[in-house]
């Protein structure tokens, strides 16, 4: 008998265990996911409607001289980086942070960082780049608050020219099976004046279009990164959810297989035994 | 009345959403009030309330900055938080009323008054709208 039956049974046990705890977790992320979608089904159409005025002000305004439009030689980027706090999510931070990686790797040293969420924090911290913000234990119920705190400080070091683009990186939510990286580039704000569309009749701007702009781009900016920070949170949820449940299987697949080979070794135990017995009462004979 | 349609967007909700007859509003040039077929217009807005006429009847909410954007379509209205006046929380508007009034006697920081004076003007924005009665008396409608 190669495993006796305690050893399985005591690792039935521990599996059970196991699986008792990553199918708590599912259901507490399920749970969250719920709750993170109905917040990204009720900030869509605020921050679809910031980004649709802000194009239309642009590509009715045409060539606009203002300094978050201006686009200088980049020496220096600063990224926004939106990890979780929590791991066990399956591929969710280690994504992020490859692609981030991928791209500042070879200039590390012209990197600023701005992270959102523990994991994030830990990993570039430890490996020495210059995380210059973090904003933890936010991006399970992200605030608009939190946005415009962490638009205003990016926005600040782009204006006092101490970085001369801002890219924010964070994953888009589709479906609760797949997620995806994005990278965008806030600023300058060039992604926006890209989808030109056609010059719309004259439109007023009270008191003048600059004075519109200076309040519409650090808008949208703030309003992006909400946005960013809540399809993230939902990302973050929905592959957790889906790591525990496929843990769950898996635990069950295993204890499956350990109960199948618990009964065979109990059945080979008592054949053996009953052949003994058997035996012995020959030999009495 | 001839009517168009009106939405105010916040980060958390679509506030409201509907035709209206007209819409007046805080911008930071002053009051101003929106009719069917106003030529397009975008500007920011201050902390104010905004009063909807809806079939002769009239809602009043509070605004928390934001824009207006007048368009051939309709108009919209952006604004960081909205509030009907019976979602308003009195006590805790007349709290953070009284803690911006004291931090601004105390004088503090330069950041420091800029915040609490806007934290007092929401507040007494908050105080006005719960307070307001229609022009012709009845109750907020919700």
């Amino acid at each position: 008998m190669a495993e006796s039956t305690r050893d399985i049974k005591r690792r039935i046990r521990g599996i059970t265990n196991t699986k008792q705890i990553t199918k708590a977790m599912e259901l507490v992320s399920s749970a969250k996911l719920r709750k993170a979608r109905e917040k990204l089904e009720k900030t869509r159409p605020y921050f679809n409607t910031v980004r649709e005025s802000i194009q239309e002000v642009l590509s009715a305004t045409g060539n606009m001289r203002h300094p978050f439009l201006e686009v200088r030689e980049i020496k220096r980027s600063l990224y926004i980086v939106i990890t979780a706090d929590g791991g066990l999510a399956g591929g969710y931070n280690s994504n992020v942070i490859r692609a981030v990686e991928s791209e500042i790797k070879s200039r590390k040293d012209e990197v600023d960082l701005i992270i959102i969420g523990r994991k994030g924090k830990d990993y570039f911290k430890s490996r020495g780049y210059n995380v210059v913000g973090e904003f933890l234990d936010i991006t399970e119920a992200p605030a608009f608050s939190d946005a415009v705190q962490i638009g205003q400080s990016a926005m600040e070091k782009y204006e006092n020219r101490e970085v001369d683009e801002v890219k924010l990186v964070y994953t888009e939510f589709i479906t609760t099976l797949s997620q995806e990286n994005k990278i965008i580039k806030l600023l300058p704000n060039e992604g926006v004046n890209g989808d030109k569309k056609e010059k719309t009749s004259v439109i007023e701007y009270e008191p003048s279009p600059e004075e519109v702009l200076d309040y519409l781009i650090p808008k949208y900016i703030e309003s992006t990164i909400y946005g960013a920070l809540i399809e993230s949170s939902c990302s973050e949820q929905g592959s957790r959810r889906t790591a525990m449940q496929s843990a769950t299987d898996n635990a069950e697949e295993m204890i499956d297989e350990l109960t199948l080979s618990y009964n065979r070794a109990r059945q080979a135990a008592i054949t053996s035994e009953i052949s003994e017995i058997v035996a012995g009462a020959e030999a009495l004979k | 009345m001839a009517t168009f349609p009106l939405e105010i967007v916040t980060p958390d909700r679509k506030f409201f959403s509907g035709e209206v007859e007209s819409v007046i509003v805080r911008g930071i040039d002053g009051d101003l009030a929106v009719l069917k077929n106003r030529a397009p217009l975008v500007t920011p807005l201050k902390i104010c309330k905004v009063r909807i006429m809806i079939d002769g009847k009239e809602r009043v909410a509070a605004l928390c900055n934001g824009y207006i954007k007048v368009s051939k379509e309709g108009t919209t209205i952006i604004s960081d938080a909205g509030e009907w006046p019976d979602e308003i929380d009195i006590e805790r508007a007349k709290e953070a009323k009284e803690r911006a009034e004291k931090r601004l006697k105390e004088r503090q920081s330069g950041i420091d008054i800029k915040r609490s004076e806007l934290a007092l003007r929401r507040a007494l924005n908050r105080l006005d709208v719960a307070e307001t009665k229609n022009i012709d008396g009845t109750k907020n409608i919700k």
